[in-house]
């Protein structure tokens, strides 16, 4: 994989396994699970935030 | 890619998503409230509470009859039938009942029973009271009923459409760009697409999840009626020159005969004769695991209702296991509070997507007007939508 298919893809591949992550966790179990979760769950919402909330262009 | 394919796919993204984002709008609004619908029915003191027993009594409690339980709420409505009756996981205490004047009655009367002592704790608001239940109208059919349904799986459809061709354009637009970079400083229009993008990217693969088990959970009712032609049509072959029943088994009996059939496992309802549950003759005892997964899946065990023995149990077919285990994907409503909170907030991202995309579509509208001028000044040098956004 070349330098700018990971430039362009890594992060968003990189949230989408996050999400997946989240989504199934909770699925299989309770208490850590839930916690595990909404930790990878947390991360695209929050990079998300981070990015479209910041002023400083760049 | 090509020039003509970037075309192409613009064009499968403006008009999938032109056609569904007024609807889309729709369900996350309406969506919104209802991932809190607990916390909601609880301000509006629409929730129902099981009365604390007295100490000695609460230590070990009681298992009331289930016949108990049923004559205490038909007493309030002595010419309706019993419809349902269920019980939450977290909350043993209560045994929902639902009584109609026939088995699929739309209009039923929910009636909340102590599962302890047998006496009727509350009759709840229906679907949560008025707020709730108009919510979760517009949500599920548009108060359209079943082609109110299906017309929003397709809706559903277009979006899952919209999503992919998006990813697409994905590439073309950022590929000059870091990850994440909204340019505020150029223009609005271009502030808007660069959060259009970065909001959808993001919000990518729980968006799709939520889009896909919305338009299977559209086909419930669907599924429903091919399982009764299917399996229960077959389960009761053998009772179709049976008489109607005039006297109906104990179903606490049934309860019983059905939890000692399916060791391991709890009721999770009972749906009553006629229902779409059940058959004319049976009670349907849906069972069920108490772990996180295993209490996703029901299995039916069907109980005659003239003499109580189990005529029939099988495991649920694919379909309906499929089914059950989308509806959480599409709730949100399995990982506690914190999935709650962030099922709420990549709504109102997602929101911003679809308004977003709306603004850049009208923005472009005036946008092709001008560049269509200038083209018959330089012919063959029009952009297609997606273009107009990368020039630098």
């Amino acid at each position: 994989m070349n330098s700018s298919f990971m430039k362009l893809w890594g992060v968003p591949i990189l949230l989408g396994i996050l999400t997946l992550i989240g989504l199934l966790s909770a699925l299989f179990g309770d208490g850590v699970w839930d916690a595990l979760s909404a930790v990878t769950l947390g991360v695209p919402v929050a990079v998300g935030a981070w990015f479209s909330l910041r002023r400083k262009p760049g | 890619m090509s020039a003509q394919s970037l075309r192409w796919w613009s064009w499968i993204h403006k008009w999938s998503s032109l056609v569904c984002t007024v609807f889309m709008l729709l369900l996350c609004l309406t969506g919104l409230p209802l991932i809190y619908h607990h916390e909601i029915g609880h301000l509006l003191g629409n929730d129902v509470e099981a009365p604390a027993l007295a100490p000695e009594v609460a230590a070990n409690p009681p298992k009331a009859n289930l016949d108990e339980v049923i004559a205490s709420a038909k007493a309030l409505y002595p010419n309706k039938i019993m419809m349902y009756m269920s019980q939450e996981l977290d909350e043993p205490a209560i045994w929902n009942v639902t009584l109609g004047d026939h088995p699929n009655d739309e209009h039923y009367k929910p009636i909340a029973v102590d599962a302890r002592t047998a006496q009727v704790i509350t009759e709840p608001a229906f679907e949560g009271g008025a707020f709730m239940s108009t919510m979760l109208r517009l949500h599920v059919d548009m108060f359209a009923g079943l082609p109110g349904m299906l017309f929003l799986g397709f809706m559903g459809l277009l979006l899952i459409v919209a999503i992919i061709s998006g990813v697409v354009l994905y590439a073309p637009f950022m590929r000059k760009l870091d990850f994440g970079t909204v340019r505020h400083e150029r223009s609005t229009r271009l502030k808007w697409l660069d959060l259009h993008n970065l909001l959808g990217i993001v919000t990518l693969v729980w968006a799709l999840v939520v889009g896909a088990t919305g338009v299977i959970n559209t086909l419930a009712d669907v599924l429903l009626k091919v399982w009764q032609a299917t399996e229960i049509a077959a389960m009761i072959e053998p009772y179709k020159d049976a008489k109607p029943l005039v006297e109906m088994a104990s179903v606490d009996a049934a309860m019983k005969t059905a939890v000692a059939a399916e060791p391991g496992m709890q009721v999770g309802f009972i749906a009553f004769p006629g229902t779409p549950f059940a058959t004319p003759h049976h009670y349907g005892v849906y069972m069920h695991g108490d772990q996180a997964f295993s209490s996703r899946l029901y299995k039916p065990v069907l109980i005659d209702a003239g003499n109580g023995t189990i005529t029939d149990r099988r495991e649920l077919p694919w379909y309906l296991t499929a089914l059950l285990v989308s509806q959480p994907l599409h709730f949100g409503d399995y990982g506690g509070v914190w999935m709650q909170f962030l099922w709420a907030v990549l709504d109102v991202a997602t929101i911003v997507v679809l308004g977003s995309g709306l603004y850049l579509w009208l923005k472009r509208g005036r946008k092709a007007k001008a560049e269509a001028k200038q083209e018959k000044t330089a012919p063959g040098m029009q952009p297609v939508l997606a273009r107009s956004g990368e020039q630098r």
